[in-house]
């Protein structure tokens, strides 16, 4: 299956071990971010650049790869990122989340609770929480050395001055540890909870920006908010329409031109998980037709 | 209460070829608690400039000023400044305010600097406003455009609104009506009787004969010149 | 009397700024020299000079902002004296957001232009761990209304202020935290005359109220005269003349300060 001309996993064993030594020092350090020398990709940055190096540096031949971009395993990024290390690592690949030993992931987190054994790796875009405020990259890191962290509150302030509640619903910042505030990736907030105490080891690559930072499993990871603004993890106030499921996150579907609409379950895995055990939305049955 | 010995003063103009001006010499006087001198001799003998270096104003070249226990020749600017807020009270001919500030406002601020509320410091420099006869329409307004006696009564008010142990008044009668002369006569003359010692400057010599106590030439100050 | 009270409490406190050998090179150049100067609590000292005379380097050096080259700026923390150049980097940032502030001449240097009014007067209370949004609003509410801004404009942004009220939210960004000293530099600068005068007038009462200590560095002597109990004059990185504001103005003992105060119309 695998292509000769490829060392294992693309990356030379060099850049690896570079990777899993920034990777170490990003679980030592849980929350701070490590710069990594990000080596170029067959693939253009904002494609996960980051987060297929961390893959990279991590795989070895056992392993069972899932990738999946916005919760769904066939859209055209988790695809060829899924091509890509079955070219040139030969691993095993899988749609299952159980199954899964790695699972690299864009925007989502999955669903079902992850497990001790399993790793999580982000695609990150902008790695830094402070860069909103403050530009520049010098200021930040000193920032977060002196954890000086009163401009995140500012940004949820303004949030709540301008929409009357804090309005930031993807890429939500957390204070990993009691410690560093950390960017968790354009995930919703819905997934926020998730990232706090999980079994999975959780490892993020920003490619463009050179950066690696880490949530060991167990660590606590908790968002930011106001004491009279607590944090509320939110999605859309439907069921799934092809599961029935209540408590998984949805995305909105267009279905025809007269603004007809479907809510689904973000999860792809999920939601065909659910409908093999026979569970069924509202619109469950014209699928079915 | 005021103790000057042995005083003297000049200026050294740079600007001008390093010129020196003597403008006193010798200059000695002493005002006791509930007492008002007077400082008389022709304009430019040195009056205002005597005043002005008690006021902290002026710095002396030699001698020794005391007011209440602080030697001026020796204290620091801190010093200065808790002694005019404190002790000593200065009513100058001419009005420095920030603008805008309302007239109540600023006779109110030597009562606020010492700590006075704001709400009883502003009924004290109402009344006194009242009894100096500023028409009420004009407290709210910042005293700069005003005419100048009507300042000249402002910087009255300001001067009398806290009991000073010590006062200086530097014409405070000049530009002003029969009726207002008379009351600041009057708080001249309850400044005394309270204890306050007072050196003054009166052009109008029926006031200087009502309130001084005594008369100081101050001619015989003036330096020789060489 | 009242005068030896004076004497007295005068021996017992300390200054809240001790400032001593201050000295700052650019290579070869001055920037400012063996400047020395007791500042005490509630008192506003002013610096005057020219372009070039090193106020503004002095300044920076005090606030720590330039590294000085030799010297000590002892300040009156609230665990006892300590020289802010042998200060930590973390220790001294921490007393930049709390007992120390620094209002710039323009106003988009100290403050947040994308952030709104209530945002930009609250960031140092949420630095210092408050979370209670209501609270926040509230402190923000009571600042804006003492730097005489409506309370209607509390979720505006600086860039739709005009010059006068950026410079006054600085002023209440700067003075929420209570802090008991601060640096000025030409604060009513690039204002217009009658929006100076109300500016001032508000900094006098905030001095007042609030018993805080200033250093001032303008080139307006206006300004000192109404503002500053004590005058430093600077040429060439060095103080030439110091003491009581009029006094200096009046009876100017230095060539230099003659020249400056001769030079403008009436002050």
């Amino acid at each position: 299956m695998r292509e000769a001309a490829y060392n294992f996993a693309y990356l030379d064993e060099e850049t690896k071990r570079m990777i899993r030594r920034a990777i170490l020092k990003g679980v030592a350090v849980p929350g701070y971010q490590v710069p990594f020398a990000s080596r170029e990709m067959p693939m253009p940055y904002g494609w996960g650049t980051g987060g297929v190096q961390v893959t990279a540096a991590c795989l070895v031949p056992e392993d069972c790869l899932k990738v999946i971009d916005q919760g769904a395993d066939d859209t055209t990024n988790a695809v060829s990122i899924r091509k890509f290390f079955q070219r040139t690592a030969g691993v095993e690949v899988t749609e299952r989340t159980a199954e899964a030993t790695l699972i690299q992931t864009r925007h989502r987190i999955p669903e079902a609770p992850l497990s001790e054994g399993q790793i999580l790796v982000y695609q990150v875009p902008i790695p830094e929480p402070l860069r909103f405020l403050e530009p520049s990259e010098t200021e930040t890191r000193k920032m977060h050395a002196l954890q000086e962290y009163g401009v995140m509150h500012v940004k949820l302030y303004e949030d709540i001055a301008r929409n009357g509640e804090i309005a930031t619903s993807y890429a939500y910042p957390v204070k990993v540890e009691g410690r560093y505030v950390m960017d968790p990736s354009p995930i919703p907030k819905f997934d926020n909870p998730k990232l706090h105490r999980s079994s999975a080891l959780q490892l993020f690559g920003a490619g463009r920006e050179q950066r690696i930072y880490a949530l060991p499993p167990y660590s606590a990871a908790v968002s930011l908010d106001f004491d009279d603004f607590p944090f509320a993890a939110s999605k859309a106030p439907h069921d799934c329409d092809l599961c029935g499921a209540a408590e998984s996150y949805l995305d909105e579907v267009i279905i025809d031109d007269a603004g007809g609409r479907m809510f689904v379950c973000s999860d792809a895995d999920f939601c065909r998980t659910r409908r093999e055990a026979g569970h069924a939305g509202q619109l469950a049955a014209g699928e079915a037709a | 209460m005021i103790e000057i010995r042995a005083l003297t003063k000049s200026f050294t103009l740079y600007n001008q070829g390093g010129a020196e001006i003597p403008v006193l010499a010798g200059a000695a006087l002493h005002v006791a608690p509930g007492e008002c001198v007077a400082l008389t001799g022709a304009s430019g003998s040195g009056k205002s400039t005597l005043m002005r270096m008690i006021w902290g104003n002026y710095l002396l070249a030699s001698g020794s000023i005391r007011v209440g226990d602080l030697e001026l020749a020796e204290a620091e600017p801190r010093q200065i400044i808790a002694l005019r807020r404190r002790t000593l009270g200065y009513v100058s001919q001419f009005l420095r305010v920030v603008p805008r500030v309302p007239t109540h406002e600023v006779v109110a601020e030597p009562l606020r600097v010492l700590g006075v509320s704001a709400p009883e410091s502003r009924i004290r420099a109402e009344a006194m406003l009242a009894r100096l006869n500023l028409p009420r329409g004009l407290w709210g307004l910042s005293p700069t455009t005003f005419s100048g006696g009507e300042q000249q009564r402002v910087n009255i008010a300001r001067g009398f609104v806290h009991p000073y142990a010590a006062l200086l008044l530097d014409e405070p009668t000049a530009s002003l009506d029969a009726k207002n002369r008379e009351v600041v006569l009057a708080l001249i003359e309850e400044a005394k009787a309270r204890g306050a010692a007072i050196l003054g400057i009166f052009h109008d010599e029926a006031a200087r004969a009502r309130v001084a106590d005594r008369e100081l030439d101050v001619t015989s100050f003036t330096p020789r010149q060489a | 009397m009242m005068g030896k009270l004076e004497t007295m409490t005068a021996a017992v406190d300390a200054p809240l700024l001790a400032v001593d050998g201050l000295t700052k090179m650019y290579g070869a150049r001055v920037g400012c020299t063996d400047v020395s100067f007791n500042l005490w609590p509630g008192e506003v000292l002013g610096i005057v000079g020219e372009s070039g005379s090193g106020k503004s380097t002095l300044l920076s050096c005090l606030a720590g902002h330039l590294a000085a080259d030799a010297g000590r700026v002892v300040f009156a923390t609230r665990d006892g004296p300590r020289d802010l150049r042998a200060l930590s980097e973390p220790d001294r940032r921490r007393l930049g957001r709390t007992d120390l502030a620094y209002v710039h001449q323009n106003p988009r240097d100290g403050l947040r232009m994308g952030v709104s009014a209530g945002g930009n007067v609250g960031e140092r209370l949420m630095a210092v761990g408050a979370r209670h949004y209501g609270s926040i609003r509230d402190a923000a509410l009571d600042w804006l209304g003492r730097v005489e801004i409506d309370e209607g404009r509390i979720d505006d942004r600086p860039s739709a202020f005009s010059g006068g009220m950026q410079q006054r939210l600085q002023i209440a960004r700067s003075l929420v935290m209570a802090p008991r000293l601060v640096f000025m530099d030409e604060p009513t600068g690039g204002l217009d005359v009658s929006v100076q005068a109300r500016l001032l007038d508000l900094l006098r009462g905030l001095v007042r109220e609030m018993g805080l200590s200033a250093v001032i560095v303008t080139h307006d002597l206006a300004v000192v005269r109404l503002l500053a109990d004590r005058l430093m004059v600077m040429k060439g990185g060095q103080v030439v003349e110091q003491g009581l504001t009029d006094q200096v103005l009046d009876d100017p003992q230095h060539a230099y300060t003659q020249l400056l105060v001769s030079s403008v119309l009436q002050v």
